[in-house]
This record gives structure tokens, C-alpha cells and sequence, in this order.
């Protein structure tokens, strides 16, 4: 404490700090070697996804035509820009336009030169093509590179299975902590309600309602959201309940503090622990409902990339293992990410885990 | 009731508080004779307590446990709402006040708690537990004063200024315990509720810990009322007393009062039940037996007795004794007691 000694530091004790349990609980998730590895793998993998516009594209990243630099892949340029003769934007992959360039300058290529939606013309096989130097991982039955569509709906998936674990837990703490602080006759009623909401069927209602409203990715959240957020009531229920009682709870009523404040400032911070341990098991669920719901076509919109989709796919086209595998494989690597991610959290987070 | 002393602080008249233990709805359901009928019960924790607390006191409340002591202490502060009565501040009512119009109060108010190891919040660094109080009353003041306040107040209450940093765990009972008095000292009260600050502590800790509360009523001008079931703690640290048995009082009086010559027959069995060592060096002279033993057990507050609530247990009780409840009367010693056969002068 030789640190704190000085009463001028004073300013230092009241900034955010990591009290000495959060040191050790990141302490023995990083012992946990295949958790810890697990999260650098996952990191990196949704990192490149995050860049998939860099790394599969059907726009060239960098064009050199008669002097000047172009970068199509942030700027629309027109045929005509490149002496060509239509005013639309260029078409790079059109051979003519290539030709164009190529006689006044060069073409830098993404390492897959195929967004998740490019259809390959020039294919002479038989649809789907198997993997081969130009479609590393080969192309589905519509001659779209599955290495492009992997990458870009690993994205969505993660992207998809965030947002909805982020709504689900706001909703879910806030339910939960009304229920468990307040207690009594909203806690009786809003119990019977979640019982009731619990059981509907899911997977029939989202089939049903994906007839009713458009899918989009907005749209499934909403309608997976909504039955979703019960998933954490129970715990921050539990935890509400055991912490109201609490005396420095019962001070900080004596003080006059508001509810919402002692809420959120004493009950909830003590709650956050049991609920952190949930939400790396909350995203895999996500990402494994939407992959479900695109697998039965339910799902994404027609021709987004989805992973799910490439599981029918596969299923559609046995003779073309490629689209099957790829999709076990990246589905299977991902969740098994999540999930070694979430054990070691969980982990980390156990108070009777000790030292190791 | 006697009329009220205009330096009074605190009022309480005839507070009555009842907890409702009959479960659900459908518990509470029942066929009898033909006839569905809904049966509730309920505790009666606080029955008619009427007290009055001038300033500069530490009226100590004792009684055993579950004798309403804690609900007392629990409705005065507001965490509970009385059934029915009132509690005045410094005559103006505030048992039926809503939050905002209450908070003035809550500033000249403050509660510390029994223990030590539940009133402060695990994950908060004790610096920022003794800020929030500050920061929620005086919003006007500037972070650096209120910091300088939470340094001294730590300073106040014996612990370095420097341990802001720390979190709970890191100190131990007796340290948490002037933490918590530190906390209820940030806002500058009047008047304080402890309920039972020192029985959770250590016994070389207790002396410590009511010194420094003895202390801070000497230089902030405080006044305690004083929660406890130990009667060692109300002769050192007690102005007045109060008995509570069964969610009433049974006698009220100055400390020296109530120790030299006990009137009500529970306050009698109450003191002879401090252990004393040695025979005749006795310090609270029970003049009547050396040890009286109260025979059975005390009555569930679900179906209070008749009359006097003490009378299945009291030596002295007649048939008056289980039809009309005794009500605090003053004696020629200055001190009310609640009993008939005080008043009748069979005892």
C-alpha cells in the first residue's frame, strides 16, 4: 500500500480500478489455456470477418490507370473513367474492362476476388464446382465462392448472435431485477407470465410469423428477441432477490437513495457476475437458432450469406461434399469457440475455483 | 398520553406494526362448516410503542430477540411503514411522508447496522461507499470537498484516510463497523438508529466501537437511539432505557434508575439474567430474589395474550392482569412502568 500512502493520490483511489477479485478472476481465465487461446482464435477470426469487404471482394482494392490510383472498393467509379462506354459503374471482373486497364496501369486484387454474391460465369464444370485454384473452397449450386460466403456469414452470425445476446440481457436483467427487487405480487405475476411465454413453441411461431413479416436482419432480431430474454430473468431474479435484503441495501434506503439507483448502482453490480457466466452460452444459442432458422429457409433473407444456408445447400448437393463439410466445419470451430470461451468465463467467475 | 416536551426529537405514538404471514391466496383459503373463508394472520412485531427522545440522548432499547426492538429502529428510520401510529421529528409527522418530501429527513437521520460483514457492498472500495452519501445530500458541493470530507470522517472513526482504495474484505470486523458509523456520519446527522452495532463484534472491539460512537455524540452533538440485547452495553453507554418485551415497553427510565431498583417484574428477570462473578460484588442489586428465573417460554406475537402480554409468565399476576393491558405509568422514581401490580403497589 506504499502507493496509497501519500493522501495527494487521492484522486487515484475514486477513478474505475480493478479490484483485486476482478486481477484474479482474469488471472484464472488465463490459465485456463484452452479458454484463453480460445478467445485470441475467436478475436482474430471475427477480426478478419469484420474486414471481409478487404479480403473477399469482387471490386479490386487498388486500380493504377494512366497515372491516377482509384480504390474501388470505397469509391464508385464509372466504365467511362477507364475508357470504357458505358456510364455505370465498372464492372471489374468483366474482361473487357480488365483489358482497359490493364493497357494503362495494373490491378490489385483482394486474396478472393469474389464477394459472398459474385456469380462466377467462367465456371466449366458441372455446378457445384469442387475446390480448385480459382475457388479455393469451391462454389455453391449458383457459382458463388464458398470461401467468400464462409467468411461473410461468420460475420453475420456474430454479428447476429451479439446484438441479440446484448437486447436479450438488457431485457432480461431489467425484468429480472424488477421482479427480484420489488418481489411480492409483480415478482407472482410476472413469473406466471415468462412460465406461460416459455412454453410456447418457438421454432413454429418464428416459422409462422417469418411468413408474416419480411425477414430481414432487423426483423429476426425483433422476433428472436422475443423470446429470448427470458433466458436470464431467473438468475438476476435469484440474485435480486438474495441482495435486496442486504443491510448496505437497506443503507442506501435509509439514505433515501431511489430505487432505480440502488438498483443499478448496489444490487446489480453484484448480479453482473452470475450473468456474465451465462452470455458467452446465451451467443452460441443465438448463433446456433439462426443457422437452424436459414438452414429450414426461414431465415436471412434469399442470398445473404449465411452459413445456415450452406448446411441446406450441402444437404441439397450430397455429391458435393465441399459445401457440406465447410459448413460443419466452420459452424462446429465456431461454436466449439464460444463454448470453451464461456467454460473458462465460467470458470473464472466460480468462487470456490482457487488458485491453480 | 403525556404531553409532549417542545426539545423532543423523535415521537413515536402508539406505533403498532404487523407483518402479514399468511402466504398466498390460496393458502389462505379454507372450507369450514360449508363456507369458504379467508384466514389471514399476521406478526404483531410493534404493538402501541409511544416514545420520546429529546436531544443529546442514547435511549437504548432492550429486550430479547424478536421483541420488536429491530422494527422499531427499521420503521423510525422508514425502511418499514408503520400499521398504524405515528412518528414525529421534531414535530412535524413523517411515517407517511413519500420519498422526495422525506429525504430532508433521511439527511438528519442515519441508521448503523448490526453486521458488519452485510452493510457494505462487497464490490465497492470503501472510499466510494462513504462518497455516495455525500454525493446523493450535497450535490452542491464540489468532488474535492466531498473527498475531503470522506478523508476525514475516515479520520474521525479511526481509519486511515489512505485505505480508501480498499474493498470491504480487506478489513475486518471492527475496521467495518467504523466504516459503516463513518458512512452514516457523512451526512452530518441529528439523530442516529444503531441497531446492535457492537454484538456481532468481538468483545475487545465492542469497547472500542461504543467509544468511538460515545465520542462522536460528544462532538457532533448526536443522539442514539440504541438497539441492543445487552445489557452490559446499555450501563456504559445508555442514558435511558427502554424494556421492550413482546413489541411493547414494558419500563422506560433513566439507565441508573432502571439498574438500581427494577420495578416492572420482566426488567427484574431481565437483570438478575446478567452473569455476575463472584456472589456478593453484584452491581445491579436485584432486591428482590438473587435469581429469577421466568418460567416458560415467551408468547408467539402471532396470538398475543390478553391483558398484559407478560402476564402468562409474571409471579405477580392477578385476573386484571389478563383483561386490561397496563399502561406505562410514571412512579414516584421518575420511571413508567407498565404493570398493574406496580400500580396497585403489590410489588
Amino acid at each position: 500500500m506504499a502507493a496509497n500512502s501519500q493522501p495527494d493520490s487521492a484522486a487515484a483511489w475514486f477513478g474505475m480500478q480493478c479490484s483485486p477479485l476482478d486481477l484474479r478472476r482474469w488471472q484464472n481465465f488465463r490459465n485456463n489455456t484452452r479458454g484463453y487461446w480460445s478467445l485470441w482464435i475467436f478475436l482474430a477470426l471475427f477480426t478478419l470477418s469484420l474486414f471481409a469487404e478487404v479480403v473477399a471482394n469482387d471490386k479490386p482494392l487498388l486500380v493504377r490507370y494512366d497515372g491516377m490510383f482509384y480504390a474501388p472498393i470505397l469509391f464508385a467509379h464509372a466504365e467511362t473513367e477507364f475508357g470504357g462506354e458505358f456510364a455505370l459503374e465498372a464492372d471489374y471482373r468483366d474482361p473487357y474492362v480488365q483489358d482497359l486497364i490493364d493497357a494503362k496501369g495494373w490491378i490489385l486484387w483482394p486474396p478472393i476476388p469474389y464477394s459472398y454474391d459474385t456469380i462466377d460465369y467462367g465456371i466449366q464444370t458441372p455446378l457445384p464446382a469442387p475446390p480448385s485454384s480459382r475457388h479455393y473452397l469451391g462454389t455453391d449450386d449458383q457459382a458463388r465462392d464458398v470461401l467468400a460466403r464462409v467468411l461473410y456469414g461468420f460475420r453475420i452470425s456474430i454479428l447476429f448472435g451479439l446484438a441479440l445476446t446484448a437486447l436479450s440481457s438488457v431485457l432480461g436483467i431489467a425484468a429480472g431485477a424488477v421482479q427480484g427487487y420489488f418481489g411480492g405480487l409483480i415478482d407472482l405475476l410476472m413469473q406466471r407470465f415468462i412460465e406461460i411465454w416459455e412454453g410456447l413453441p418457438v421454432l413454429y411461431l418464428l416459422i409462422i410469423m417469418a411468413a408474416v413479416i419480411e425477414p430481414s436482419f432487423a426483423s429476426l432480431l425483433i422476433l428472436m428477441l422475443l423470446f429470448s430474454w427470458t433466458g436470464l430473468v431467473a438468475v438476476v431474479r435469484a440474485e435480486f432477490l438474495r441482495v435486496r435484503n442486504f443491510e448496505y441495501v437497506r443503507a442506501a434506503k435509509a439514505l433515501g437513495v431511489s430505487d432505480a439507483k440502488i438498483m443499478t448502482r448496489h444490487i446489480l453490480p453484484n448480479a453482473m457476475v452470475a450473468t456474465l457466466t451465462f452470455m458467452p452460452f446465451i451467443l452460441s444459442g443465438s448463433v446456433t437458432t439462426l443457422a437452424g432458422l436459414d438452414f429450414l429457409g426461414f431465415g436471412l433473407p434469399l442470398g445473404s450469406p449465411s452459413l445456415g444456408e450452406m448446411l441446406q445447400q450441402g444437404k441439397n448437393n450430397l455429391q458435393a461434399p465441399w459445401l457440406g463439410i465447410t459448413g460443419f466445419v466452420v459452424i462446429g470451430v465456431m461454436l466449439s469457440l464460444l463454448v470453451f470461451i464461456g467454460e473458462a468465463v465460467r470458470d473464472a467467475f466460480d468462487p470456490r475455483k482457487l488458485f491453480s | 398520553m403525556q404531553p409532549t416536551d417542545p426539545r423532543t426529537l423523535l415521537t413515536l405514538r402508539d406505533l403498532h406494526k404487523e407483518f402479514d404471514i399468511s402466504g398466498g391466496l390460496l393458502n389462505q383459503l379454507s372450507f369450514a362448516r360449508g363456507k369458504l373463508r379467508r384466514n389471514r394472520a399476521t406478526v404483531k412485531a410493534i404493538n402501541g410503542v409511544s416514545l420520546d427522545i429529546v436531544p443529546g440522548e442514547a435511549l437504548c432499547l432492550v429486550g430479547e430477540s424478536g421483541c420488536g426492538k429491530t422494527t422499531v429502529g427499521r420503521t423510525i428510520m422508514g425502511l418499514l411503514s408503520p400499521t398504524r401510529g405515528t412518528v414525529h421529528y421534531q414535530h412535524r409527522r413523517i411515517d407517511h411522508l413519500r420519498r422526495a418530501a422525506r429525504l430532508p429527513y433521511r439527511k438528519k437521520m442515519q441508521m448503523i447496522f448490526q453486521n458488519p460483514y452485510a452493510s457494505l457492498n462487497p464490490r465497492k472500495s470503501v472510499a466510494k461507499t462513504l462518497l455516495e452519501p455525500a454525493e446523493f445530500h450535497f450535490p452542491e458541493i464540489s468532488a474535492a470537498a466531498r473527498r475531503q470530507k470522506v478523508a476525514e470522517v475516515m479520520q474521525a472513526v479511526g481509519v486511515e484516510a489512505a485505505w480508501g482504495t480498499r474493498f470491504p474484505h480487506e478489513f475486518s470486523g471492527g475496521q467495518r463497523q467504523r466504516i459503516s458509523i463513518a458512512r452514516a456520519l457523512m451526512v452530518d446527522p441529528e439523530f442516529i438508529v444503531a441497531d446492535e452495532p457492537v454484538s456481532a463484534l468481538d468483545v475487545s472491539i465492542q469497547a472500542q466501537v461504543l467509544n468511538l460512537l460515545k465520542q462522536a455524540a460528544e462532538e457532533r452533538g448526536l443522539t442514539y437511539l440504541f438497539i441492543t440485547h445487552d445489557l452490559s452495553v446499555v450501563e456504559h453507554f445508555g442514558t435511558r432505557v427502554a424494556v421492550m418485551y413482546l413489541g411493547r415497553i414494558c419500563e422506560l427510565g433513566t439507565c441508573r434508575e432502571v439498574f438500581s431498583s427494577p420495578r416492572h417484574p420482566y426488567t427484574r428477570a431481565l437483570l438478575s439474567a446478567i452473569p455476575k462473578v463472584g456472589r456478593g460484588s453484584s452491581r445491579h442489586s436485584v432486591h428482590h430474589k438473587p435469581n429469577l428465573k421466568l418460567k416458560g417460554e415467551v408468547p408467539t406475537p402471532i396470538h398475543l395474550p390478553s391483558g398484559c402480554v407478560f402476564h402468562a409468565r409474571c409471579a405477580h399476576a392477578t385476573d386484571i392482569c389478563t383483561a386490561r393491558i397496563p399502561p406505562l405509568q410514571t412512579t414516584a422514581s421518575g420511571v413508567q412502568v407498565a404493570c398493574h401490580a406496580v400500580a396497585q403497589q403489590r410489588i
